[in-house]
């Protein structure tokens, strides 16, 4: 119980966003939008974290979520920058132009 | 411990070379590093000293330290290898930084024992490799392999984070010896999303080390990268991988084996049989060993599912790691020295016999590896793997194996077969600089070496 707010309640709704971006990622097409899924993601483990960490009256789940938010910024900025080359060399940030490789 | 210290201090040393200007001395000095490393990993092997840091977040025990010293020993050979690849084009600096970044994520992974240490030795691994993966900024397949590989591994994040944060809510803990103490003592009043959170982080280690199912994306970002990144991938990232996930499922998941071992042994067969069916019909060399090394993946994870907490998988482990990452090594040294005038094909290999003696034999003894056949070292990998899976549960397993590697055997041999029979289009020989013929004659003498007295390793003591 956190508040009087069972802990059941967190942990559903970080699982309906983490569903929500995983999701995403397979069908959205544009790779901002991927970008932004994957951040969902992200975003849905930091709140579970931080309701566990205050059920437990432990600190370390805050500061590892200091540490997802450092790694996700750090991950968005390579993403941001290799997109830009794509553009670069493609002239569109839609996924499906990515299938130069075979399957 | 010192060897990733003077690790992420040459990272440093390679991103100010530029201000301060001693460019030209810096692959000396990676290099002196690099051996600096190997050699205060051998000190701290002989004077063992069992601390660990950061509040037992981290730690070089025995085996992490036999890991860090092969995954050190093969980027050593790899810079040697690459160093001319270091010269040409635009940013090499930062080429020497970034490999030397992820090589410290690699270091860390191999000593990590804690849930932190793992996520972030994780992301340290994987940040610099998508940029390496993209490395080739005109060419689109580069800039592909490099997003591919970007989007699945913090995918993969996601899922390992979940399952952390999963883990920490039923544990309150992320040190994996807490971890393992809370399990053997609330066995069975665990809450349901324990479970859960282990085999989310399952599924990311999975896509990590890339097996069946999750290996979807390997075959691409292998094919688009440079040749050398994928040489590095292949090696230092997979061993690394593999560390960590044996200290994960072997030291602090043990007490729930019976649920991640049915899990593992499914992902296993679906890995033998998925990559060698499909490393058949490949015509670029790199997806073939892509998949190849999917099924090597494979092989390795079956020691983990079939520990005993006994020493001696881990010493196999040691051991198929050093065999797979020469092998592969030297394999796609081959093909970078091949491909550097031509395609990456698997008919540019035809008649190569004709243009270079030392290609031909470094490929042969590395593909034998690969497909274990003895007198190399991969034989005696494989034949440490299959005599340790419990043979009266998971006998089907042992099976699959063997037929998966005499599929194997059949597309390795082929090309051995092509590099001697076949005419090739070209006779224009191929001139082998002095450093990668070292390189070359180092990998194929250590993997004679270790296939003729395999007791180097798998006697070592490690406890």
């Amino acid at each position: 119980m956190i508040n009087g707010v069972s802990i059941d309640f967190y942990l559903v709704l970080s699982a309906v966003l983490f569903t929500i971006g995983a999701v995403g990622v397979f069908v959205r097409r544009n790779t901002i939008i991927l970008f932004m899924c994957i951040e969902l993601m992200l975003s849905a483990v930091s709140l579970l974290m931080i309701a566990f960490s205050t059920l437990h009256n432990d600190t370390s789940g805050q500061v590892f979520v200091f540490f997802t938010m450092a790694v996700a910024a750090a991950e968005v900025a390579v993403g941001l920058a290799i997109l830009s080359m794509i553009y670069r060399n493609s002239k569109s940030i839609d996924s499906d132009t990515l299938s130069n490789l075979k399957n | 411990m010192n060897g990733l210290i003077i690790i992420c201090g040459l990272g440093l040393l390679a991103m100010i070379s530029e201000i301060f200007k001693f460019r030209s001395v810096l692959f000396p000095l990676v290099l002196t590093g690099l051996l600096a490393a190997l050699a205060l990993n051998v000190w701290e092997w002989n004077n063992p000293m069992h601390i660990s840091y950061f509040e037992n977040m981290i730690g070089f025990d025995r085996s992490a330290l036999a890991f860090s010293t092969v995954i050190l020993a093969i980027a050593l050979l790899w810079f040697v290898l690459a160093q001319d690849y270091f010269k040409s084009g635009q940013h090499l600096v930062d080429h020497y930084a970034l490999v030397l970044f992820a090589l410290a994520g690699a270091l860390m992974l191999t000593g990590c024992k804690n849930m932190t240490t793992l996520f972030l030795g994780i992301e340290t691994l994987s940040i610099p490799m998508y940029v390496l993966a993209a490395s080739k900024k005109n060419d689109l397949k580069s800039n592909e392999a490099g997003f591919k590989y970007l989007i699945m591994g913090s995918f993969a994040s996601g899922f390992l984070l979940f399952g952390i944060a999963l883990v920490y809510g039923a544990t309150a803990s992320f040190d994996f010896e807490e971890i393992k103490a809370y399990i053997a003592v609330f066995q069975g009043e665990l809450p349901g999303f324990f479970y859960v959170g282990v085999i989310f982080i399952l599924i990311a280690m999975a896509f990590k080390i890339a097996v069946a199912p999750f290996h979807f994306w390997a075959p691409d970002v292998y094919e688009g990268s440079p040749v050398l990144i994928t040489g590095l991938m292949s090696t230092v990232v997979k061993t690394a991988a593999f560390a960590a996930f044996m200290r994960l499922f072997m030291m602090c998941f043990s007490n729930v084996s019976e649920l991640w071992v049915t899990l593992l042994a499914v992902i296993v067969a679906l890995s033998l049989a998925v990559s060698n069916f499909t490393a058949v019909m490949q015509t670029n060399t790199k997806r073939m060993l892509a998949y190849s090394s999917i099924s090597h993946a494979a092989f390795m994870l079956m020691i983990i599912m079939s520990d005993k907490g006994e020493t001696a998988s881990v010493n196999s482990l040691i051991y198929y790691s050093l065999a797979y990452s020469l092998a592969s090594l030297s394999a796609f040294a081959v093909i970078y020295l091949v491909s550097k005038n031509g395609s990456e094909d698997i008919t540019e290999l035809n008649g190569l016999h004709k243009r270079n003696r030392l290609l031909t034999i470094t490929l042969t003894i590395a593909l034998l590896s690969l497909a274990g056949i003895p007198v190399t070292a991969g034989f005696f990998a494989k034949y440490f793997v299959l005599s340790q899976i419990p043979s009266d549960t998971l006998l089907w397993l042992t099976i699959l194996a063997i037929i998966s590697s005499t599929i194997a055997a059949f597309y390795y041999l082929k090309i051995v077969g092509s590099m001697f029979f076949a005419d090739s289009y070209t006779k224009e020989p191929i001139v082998v600089q002095k450093s990668h013929a070292f390189v070359l004659i180092v990998c194929v003498v250590l993997l004679l070496l270790f296939g003729m007295v395999p007791g180097l390793i798998t006697e070592l003591a490690l406890y």
